[in-house]
């Protein structure tokens, strides 16, 4: 599994919803699966999955999956 | 009670947090100290390690920075990446009264007291979330509870203190971690030796029990906190001040 395969399953089983519902322009608070409460728990799971400690101004700012990409990439996730 | 469990405690290196450290290890838990003085805290590690046989890390933390608080967690995250017990507990007794308070000292103030066990609750307890679960112990104080004059800036901000913890109570109680105060009353420590002999004996007399408390008092209570002793306590704010009445 690719790193960007990895972090779409993430999303996927984070936000309890079908791995097709997780496209690029998914963002925060447009679904009702995706609210604060799950976003928490999104954030612990891609720490967990890539080892990795967001920062709370990276954690505000995962308002997409585009945006997690560019945070990810950061800590050096090659997605 | 605490074998297996790792503690962070702040302002650890003296008084109420060194007692809590020393009470922590000796029921077998770890501990990573915090406080600004690094020489003192790799100090108090090596006599904890020596008294118990346990793990004593020294984390030298100004908890008043929050870009510090940050790093420090980072480096848990990579060394010691687990976290059962956060003991929020540096802070700093500032008395003026309130024509002579002024803009830096209630800054100061609320940045030690307040803002600071907000940013150690925030990043804690996603590592006790990892955990599947933790004690966040914030201590307060009786002055949060009951005022006093001259200590409007300092109870103000042990009185947020003390509603940031039914509020992380509520929101972290689904994660299973319990968030609960102490409420110290007069204890004797570097912060109530500065006083007065006068306001000491004053201080003395209003308190029921007819003695000073002790830092181990505090740490007491907060082994019953940090323990599942508590396991379905959270939420709640204990004083410790021997009945004493303000």
């Amino acid at each position: 599994m690719t790193p960007t395969e990895k972090i779409r399953t993430i999303f996927a089983q984070s936000l309890g919803i079908d791995p097709s519902r997780v496209h690029d322009d998914l963002r925060y608070n447009t679904i009702d699966e995706w609210d604060s409460v799950a976003h928490m728990s999104l954030i612990a799971a891609l720490e967990e999955g890539f080892d990795i400690m967001l920062d709370t101004d990276e954690i505000i700012n995962m308002s997409s999956l585009k945006a997690a990409y560019e945070i990810l990439r950061a800590h050096g996730v090659a997605c | 009670m605490l074998r297996g469990k790792t503690a962070l405690i702040t302002g650890a290196s003296r008084g109420i947090g060194l007692a809590i450290a020393d009470t922590f290890a000796r029921h077998g838990c770890r501990v990573v100290l915090c406080a600004r003085d690094a020489s003192s805290l790799e100090c108090t590690a090596a006599q904890i390690t020596q008294d118990y046989g346990v793990e004593a890390i020294a984390l030298p933390l100004d908890v008043a920075d929050a870009q510090a608080v940050k790093g420090a967690y980072q480096s848990l995250f990579k060394t010691v990446k687990t976290l059962d017990i956060l003991v929020n507990n540096a802070g700093i007794l500032d008395d003026a009264l309130l024509g002579m308070v002024s803009q830096a000292q209630i800054e100061r103030t609320f940045g030690i007291n307040t803002f600071a066990p907000l940013y150690m609750a925030q990043y804690g307890a996603r590592l006790m979330h990892k955990n599947g679960g933790g004690s966040i112990i914030n201590i307060s104080s009786i002055i949060a509870t009951h005022g006093n004059a001259g200590q409007a800036v300092y109870g103000g901000s042990k009185a947020a203190l003390l509603g940031i913890t039914l509020s992380l109570a509520k929101e972290l109680a689904a994660q299973h971690i319990r968030v609960n105060a102490i409420a110290p009353g007069f204890i004797d420590t570097d912060m109530t030796r500065s006083l007065s002999a006068q306001k000491f004996e004053e201080r003395l007399r209003s308190i029921a029990m007819g003695r000073i408390g002790t830092p181990q008092d505090i740490a007491n209570t907060a082994l019953y906190l940090a323990s599942d002793l508590s396991a379905y306590v959270t939420g709640q704010v204990i004083g410790v001040d021997g009945g004493m009445l303000i």
